[in-house]
């Protein structure tokens, strides 16, 4: 037999919808748990420090921090496939709706003028990772191999997109966008 | 008030004779470039000068349009000896009116016949600049004026007269090159009782100021040229459309066009014959676009200045969708020499395909610059390097840039291609309305292009989506490259872009927008390679 | 009128003269992409997804502005055609805010749906992210500049179906938008006579009826049905 496909899932900015819709899978997971290794996923473990060689990552979430910038550009390197998984990744969407606005004003009004914590915008690296200027889809920083969309994609969706790729057939999903 | 031609023969001799009873006469040139620099107090210090020596009945001055070597003036001419003078200041007056000797004054003097700016030039177009005081219809009659207009009108049918246009191998000068004659004849065979002849003045394109020069300089040769034009398709009422910037050619313009109503050149009886022919000025309010000429007539007929796309083309339905014969301000100042002297003169000038003259507005790192009207099929080079005299303080041309945002660049090493439409196509750049931006090896040609870009992108009138978003995003990819950041990914997608915006863009706008991109690709690639960062971290989409 | 007969696509097809290649296309089952182009109302040939390749024409043309030719030849769907409509799209994906997933419209979009149809699958050019305004002051809708195509149905079908004209384009290049009156807040405008045909006409939710929250807003296509047939008609003629 040959060895397990080594899967991992990533979440950067987004609201971790897409995961929840990954675990619409149901009884498919126990399907897919036979045919893949989990090497990491913040459904199981949220260490990311050691990002292992696999075979494929979803990466849902667009591009919001400079943690984020590192994690991809890594994820890039030891993955042979990276998939945008979901609109977040695909297109920026909701997590690049703040690109209408500046970094200042986004962290004035998410830490001043709409909270009541009296120790106003985080400051230095160690605390919270630092914005970009620009919110941006992950295609803009590394080279993608599929896009799935959909906000969240249905669980269907990602079935079809997931056993294409282990059994090695172009997947047969349904043309959305948005 | 009405003239006949035979009167208008009359009056030219009136005003000749009066010519002649000045000792001198000193022509000021009262044109943009050399008001700008202090052309008008030249010429009143020189009018205070002659009353104080009371010599009001041996020296006239006189105003007159662009003499070209426009970073030289103020520019004065002496009418006795076809002596200009450069630089001229308020202090000359004495010399130049009592001829009194000046060594700095000398030292300032050209030649006109022998001076390398002059010397290679064919003057049509510009014949009466220096020569004409635009303010005064009596002195455009005494050059000939509107001999032709009366030759026209008594001596020939209309078919003759577009049939002497189409002989005489005249092509529009506005930039595409489209036969003037057959243009004419599409108008002239509509049949409707409504038909407009427009002329189109929004010149727009970065450093060209030729028909500004025309309209300042001799305002009387276009109105004569669309009268003909109007007589010859069956017009009668013609529009000017000048953009806002021009305050001074709309002035003169006016004036120009006051003058020849109250004498009967225009109005319902032009040339005391059958003939109507009005002209009215309508003011462009700063979009380039509007020179385009479907976006033209929207804003004639007072509409948002959009494009409609072609067909149907303005000559079959233009202006209110009547019958429109849309020519530009040079095409028009041909049209007078072409009656006067005959199609078989005019064709003899010029190559096989592109008849006449061009001017051209030479500007950049040259030494001299400034207007220059040469015969179609002379080098760029000798324009360039002789007339313009090469690059000021002596570094090497690298390339020079026609057709503005819509044209293209001409390496050095091509600069031996004629002007002439299909040669300057050849290269990858195009004849244009006449901007020549020559520039030395210090200038980054992706900054070039980037210039143009921004130029098209705020002008896009955005109506149709290539041009309004694909300039933008055009503009943005090679701003990353002035910034050194672009990747392998991001030229192949500016070319893409460029490809797309010129197939499927609305109007010539955006259709042409990537040529300066694309020529600044074909003949300087390694300057856009130069400013790629390398592609380390993976590549885009 | 007579009658010519055209190649569309390798089909043999007949129109009357003065059909455009669009209405004949149509007419004979081939659907050419578009976005501007609103049967019952003057077309502008601004969207540039109706682009054909007609034979013997250098340039490509707007499919909705042809009249139909004998003998034309036109072909609507090469692939050089579908990439220049993709990328065309993709270019207007990222000019505005288009976040289908937060508008009114998901899923009854015309631009989302033509998008899916093209087979956009990323946008290969950087979102531009623009600030643009929301404005509610309108008592029964609402006009969201982020979701507007400035396709200018809404101008034309106000103008010469209402007769109103509250809507025009103001501004040049990437700074083009819709304004009511002369730049007016729309609920102050005097000449809206708030029979809502700009929305049904709308292809994406930048004109919208207020209270329907995300994906909940359908348009009404029978309304297309109704301009069609009063223009069929002559009960709206064209001004000269």
């Amino acid at each position: 037999m040959s060895a397990k496909v080594k899967l991992a899932t990533v979440w950067l900015g987004g609201c971790s919808g897409c995961h929840m819709s990954f675990l619409d899978l149901d009884e498919r997971l126990i399907e897919l748990a036979a045919r893949v290794e989990f090497c990491l996923s913040p459904l199981v473990d949220t260490k990311f420090k050691d990002f292992p060689e696999v075979d494929v990552t979803l990466v849902e979430g667009a591009v919001a921090n400079v943690e984020h910038v590192e994690m991809l550009h890594t994820i890039r390197a030891r993955s042979k496939l990276v998939i945008a998984f979901g609109d977040c990744a695909v297109s920026g969407n909701i997590t690049a709706m703040r690109n209408n606005f500046t970094v200042d004003e986004v962290m004035n009004r998410a830490y001043r003028e709409t909270c009541a914590v009296v120790n106003g915008v985080p400051v230095g690296d160690d605390i919270v990772p630092k914005l970009v200027p620009k919110v941006k889809p992950l295609h803009e920083l590394v080279k993608i191999d599929h896009y799935l969309q959909g906000c969240p994609p249905s669980a269907d969706r990602i079935w079809e997109l997931v056993t294409a790729l282990l059994d090695g057939r172009a997947p047969k999903l349904e043309r959305r966008f948005g | 008030m009405t003239t006949t031609p035979d009167e208008l023969g009359e009056r030219a001799e009136k005003e000749l004779d009066r010519q002649k009873t000045f000792r001198e006469r000193l022509h000021c040139c009262t044109a943009a470039g050399c008001q700008s620099c202090g052309g008008d107090a030249v010429k009143a210090g020189l009018k205070q000068r002659v009353k104080d020596a009371g010599l009001e009945a041996q020296v006239e001055v006189v105003g007159t349009g662009c003499m070209g070597l426009c970073s030289k003036g103020p520019l004065v001419k002496r009418e006795s000896d076809d002596a200009l003078f450069l630089e001229v200041k308020p202090d000359d007056a004495q010399a130049l009116v009592e001829a009194s000797p000046s060594l700095s004054l000398e030292s300032r003097r050209v030649d006109m016949k022998t001076h390398p700016f002059f010397a290679g030039q064919l003057r049509i177009v510009l014949a009466n600049a220096g020569k004409v005081d635009p303010e005064r219809v009596e002195s455009y009659l005494a050059a000939g004026g509107y001999s032709a207009l009366a030759q026209a009108l008594t001596t020939m049918k209309p078919g003759d007269v577009v049939a002497e246009v189409t002989k005489a191998g005249l092509r529009g000068r506005g930039g595409a090159g489209y036969p003037t004659g057959v243009k004419w004849q599409l108008v002239a065979k509509q049949v409707n009782e409504t038909k407009y002849v427009v002329c189109n003045a929004d010149e727009g394109d970065p450093g060209a100021f030729m028909d500004r020069s025309v309209l300042e300089g001799d305002p009387h040769r276009v109105l004569e040229g669309m009268a003909i034009a109007g007589y010859a398709v069956g017009a009668n009422h013609g529009y000017v459309y000048v953009r806002g910037e021009y305050a001074l050619a709309i002035s003169r313009l006016q004036t120009a066009i006051k003058q020849a109503e109250k004498e009967g050149i225009l109005g319902a009886r032009v040339l005391d014959t059958n003939f109507r022919f009005q002209v009215e000025i309508r003011i462009g309010a700063g979009a380039f676009v509007c020179g385009e000429e479907t976006a033209l007539l929207n804003s004639i007929e007072g509409k948002r200045g959009e494009p409609r796309p072609r067909p149907p083309y303005p000559p079959e339905q233009g202006l209110w969708q009547k019958p429109t014969l849309i020519n530009n301000v040079e095409t028009f100042a041909n049209i007078a020499p072409i009656i006067s002297r005959g199609s078989a003169w005019f064709s003899n000038i010029g190559t096989e395909k592109s008849k006449g003259t061009k001017v051209f507005a030479v500007a950049g790192k040259t030494k001299h610059s400034g207007l220059v009207e040469v015969a179609m099929g002379t080098p760029v080079r000798q324009i360039v390097t002789q007339m313009a005299g090469g690059i000021a303080g002596g570094g090497k041309v690298k390339a020079i840039q026609t057709g503005g945002p819509s044209g293209g660049c001409v390496p050095e090493h091509l600069l031996d291609v004629p002007v002439d439409y299909e040669s300057l196509v050849a290269v990858g750049s195009m004849m244009g309305s006449g901007g020549m931006i020559v520039m030395d090896e210090t200038t980054s040609m992706v900054e070039i292009a980037r210039y143009f870009m921004e130029f098209c992108m705020d002008e896009s009138c955005g109506k149709c989506v290539p041009c309004r978003t694909g300039t933008v995003q055009m503009h943005t990819l090679l701003q990353k490259f002035c910034d050194n950041e672009a990747t392998e990914a991001d030229l192949d997608l500016l070319k893409k872009l460029a490809d797309l915006l010129r197939a499927t863009s609305l109007c010539g706008l955006g259709q042409s927008a990537p040529n300066p991109v694309m020529t600044a690709l074909r003949y300087f690639p390694h300057e856009f390679a130069a400013c790629m960062k390398p592609a380390a971290k993976g590549v885009h989409s | 009128m007579s009658v010519k007969t055209l190649t569309i696509d390798g089909k043999m097809m007949t129109g009357v003269e003065g059909d455009t290649v669009f209405t004949v296309a149509f007419h004979n089952q081939v659907q050419i992409p578009r976005l501007c182009h609103l049967g019952g109302v003057p077309d502008v040939g601004a969207c540039r997804m109706c682009l054909v390749e007609v034979e013997g024409r250098s340039k490509l043309s707007a499919s909705c502005m042809t009249t139909i030719e004998e003998g034309m030849v036109v072909r609507t769907d090469t692939e050089q055609l579908r990439e220049y409509r993709k990328l065309l799209m993709e270019l207007l994906l990222a000019e505005g805010n288009h976040v289908c997933s937060v508008c009114v419209s998901n899923g009854n979009c015309e631009l989302q749906d033509l998008a899916t149809h093209l087979g956009v699958d990323h946008v290969r050019v950087p979102y531009r992210h623009p600030r643009r305004e929301v404005d509610l002051s309108h008592e029964r809708f609402g006009l969201d500049q982020n979701r507007c195509i400035a396709c200018t149905r809404c101008v034309r079908t106000c103008d010469e179906v209402e007769g109103a004209h509250v809507w025009d384009m103001a501004g040049r290049g990437e700074k083009l938008h819709l304004v009511a009156d002369l730049g007016e807040p729309w609920g102050n405008s005097e000449n809206c006579t708030k029979c809502g045909k700009c929305v049904q006409v709308c292809p994406t939710g930048a004109l919208f009826t207020k209270g329907s929250a995300v994906g909940e807003m359908e348009k009404d296509r029978s309304f297309l049905k109704y301009i069609v047939y009063g223009r069929e008609r002559h009960q709206w003629v064209k001004k000269p």
